[in-house]
């Protein structure tokens, strides 16, 4: 029974997980990221208008991971040059996304999906659910096992380590965004190829349900993008509904288990030291 | 504050108090001007006439006590997410939760409503007590995690918010939902619990709109804040703990009591947002009847500076640009995306504006 349910639950986690990593990336980096939902909404309005326009899905995966780094530009010029307060900027972001897709709201044209890979025992999906978990393993890797990943993370942990290295945070911040930017794009690339029509505010708040992950996964991306599955798993429930469990108490399991993650009930879950600080 | 004797010491060219708060309405202006500027740049590169829409605009909300009706109206649930935003704010604490707190809120004025038949001048200040206490303990519950674990208001209000979905969503369908029909609501509230409509009172509104009374509790709020933050103990208190926190602990003021209630006082205030939508329009709870009013609040909050006249004067303006995306959209055929856009773009400014300037005061 469960089993039945797995496909439906990869499909559910994976624009999640990548938008949770893209959120890691960031957030690894100090600086908080709100505007993840913004970036998966453009994201798959750049994927159906750029599919549409070229007649090629794979030119419509690049249209929208530009996109989706494009809007992480912005947030990162807010909040790194500008030091914008980072909370505001990033649902200022989710609501400029949400304003210009409904303005240049693509025709309501069916677009194809990217390419789908049969293999053995596992079954048919997409290419980019089989890409999640490698990037999971190799993100742990890059952050946590490599000297780029110890200075991107120095960036989160204080504000000043890597001027002691006469290194800038300001450009380690600038990449940490702009990698949740292409990242979070690719998930609403996702979402957009499987459901092939764009519709007003398709992620539905998918972004924020990501943030939980992150937090929920204690910013790292094993655990993460587990908490990505484990949410995608409680959304597959909802819609078999099969137990005659309210819809409306699995919908909200996520939210509420990272409330109790987050208070410390049930292990701990530590946020970069320097997330969200601009000055020491 | 006195603009007159203002305007004397800003030509005057002294730094006092006043030319602070003349400077301080520079940037929101500068961010509005912009934003009227690219709506009209972009209506341009559509080959429209970008003159003719901005006589839209003015024609749209000012043509008629009607047309300004409405957007009064439209402009009261932000007043009070914007109040709720900016009381936070002052204290140093992001409510992000207006939106789910003001549903939470709306219900408990609807089922008090629906089910209590009292004569109206108990059942009307019950409903609104009810729906504050409602939102109130909402927006606490953040605070206190906040307060006791340290946990981030933002993330938690957030939580809170789709919580709140979910589980009025589940009340308006499956338990409370209006027999006999599909559409996700409650059965009406009674008569005695309806806020009565301006065009009842005042000669000059048609009686189509739906201007209400609890605009007018959007202005006493208005002032109540004001005298709240300013002149009272627990207002100086919160804006203590907001601008000097070590300094509030000297002062034998804990930082966490006030954490707690600031977050209910907004939840309460947010929630009144709920309470004008049903005890004052559409008499009954709606399932997700807000507009994204709770996020319009955090715009309202920093275009208001956090004063909360300043709040009023961003609301009507808000209000006014919810009008006209109407009006465009059927008039020039404008979605009504691009405001949506401007309003994002506007707090990416504004924030970044607050940011610089800050950078410059500390170097």
């Amino acid at each position: 029974m469960i089993f039945e349910l797995i496909p439906s639950a990869l499909r559910m986690a994976t624009p999640l997980g990548f938008a949770a990593l893209g959120g890691i990336y960031s957030e690894r980096a100090g600086v908080i990221n709100l505007a993840l939902e913004g970036m998966m909404l453009i994201g798959a309005f750049g994927y159906i208008v750029g599919t549409q326009g070229s007649g090629s899905t794979w030119i419509g995966l690049l249209v929208g991971i530009g996109c989706g780094m494009a809007m992480a530009l912005l947030h990162a010029v807010a909040t790194v040059t500008f030091h914008a307060e980072q909370v505001v900027t990033g649902i200022g972001i989710n609501i400029l996304a949400l304003g210009i897709t409904e303005y240049l709201s693509p025709p309501p044209e069916q677009v194809g999906g990217l390419p789908h890979w049969q293999l053995p025992l596992i079954g048919s999906y997409s290419f980019i659910v089989y890409l999640l978990p490698i990037l999971m393993v190799a993100s742990h890797i890059l952050l946590f096992k490599t000297p780029w990943g110890l200075r991107l993370r120095a960036a989160g942990e204080s504000t000043e380590a890597l001027a002691a290295l006469s290194l800038s945070r300001s450009k380690w911040q600038y990449l940490g965004i702009l990698l949740s930017g292409l990242l979070a794009g690719t998930g609403g690339c996702f979402l957009a190829s499987e459901v092939h029509y764009f519709t007003k505010g398709m992620t539905a708040g998918r972004g924020y349900l990501a943030l939980a992950a992150v937090i929920f996964g204690n910013w790292r991306p094993l655990s993460g993008v587990s908490a990505c599955f484990l949410f995608g798993f409680a959304t597959a429930l909802e819609l078999t509904n099969r137990w005659n469990i309210p819809g409306q108490l699995l919908h909200s399991l996520p939210y509420i288990l990272t409330m109790v993650v987050l208070v410390g009930f049930v292990g701990t879950s530590r946020p970069p030291a320097s997330l969200g600080k601009m000055k020491s | 504050m006195n603009i007159r004797k203002s305007l004397i010491s800003l030509l005057r060219g002294s730094t006092s108090q006043s030319r602070k708060f003349f400077l301080s309405c520079i940037p929101p202006l500068l961010a509005i001007f912009g934003f009227f500027l690219s709506c009209g740049i972009v209506v341009r590169i559509r080959g429209q006439d970008a003159l003719e829409f901005y006589r839209i605009i003015l024609s749209s909300g000012f043509a008629s006590f009607d047309d300004f009706g409405y957007v009064l109206f439209n402009a009261t649930p932000l007043v009070f997410t914007g109040l709720a935003v900016g009381i936070g704010y002052k204290s140093g604490l992001f409510n992000i939760g207006c939106e789910g707190q003001l549903y939470i809120a709306a219900f408990a004025a609807a089922w008090v409503g629906m089910h209590l038949n009292l004569p109206a001048f108990v059942l009307i200040p019950l409903c609104i007590g009810s729906a504050m206490i409602a939102g109130g303990v909402w927006g606490a519950v953040p605070g206190i995690l906040k307060a006791k674990y340290g946990a981030h208001e933002v993330i938690n209000t957030i939580m809170m918010n789709f919580i709140a979905f979910a589980l009025m969503n589940y009340l308006v369908t499956s338990v409370y939902q209006e027999p006999g029909q599909m559409i996700p609501q409650t059965p009406q509230i009674h008569e005695t619990a309806r806020i009565p409509r301006l065009a009842s009172l005042v000669p000059f509104l048609p009686q189509s709109n739906p201007l209400n009374a609890s605009f007018l509790i959007a202005c006493g709020c208005v002032a109540l804040s004001h005298i709240f933050l300013t002149y009272t103990r627990w207002g100086y208190e919160l804006r203590l703990v907001g601008n000097a926190r070590d300094v509030a602990s000297y002062g034998r003021i804990n930082p966490r009591t006030v954490t707690v209630w600031v977050m209910a006082l907004s939840g309460a205030v947010a929630g009144l947002a709920g309470v004008a939508e049903v005890m004052g329009y559409r008499y009954r709870y709606l399932d997700s009847f807000s507009a994204g009013w709770g996020f319009t609040g955090i715009a309202v909050a920093l275009l208001g500076r956090n004063n909360p006249f300043g709040i009023l004067v961003a609301a009507v303006l808000f209000g006014l640009l919810n009008k006209v995306a109407l009006d465009i959209d059927i008039l020039l055929g404008i979605p009504r995306g691009l405001f949506l856009a401007g309003q994002g773009m506007l707090i990416i400014w504004l924030v970044s504006i607050e940011g610089i300037s800050l950078l410059k005061k500390e170097n």
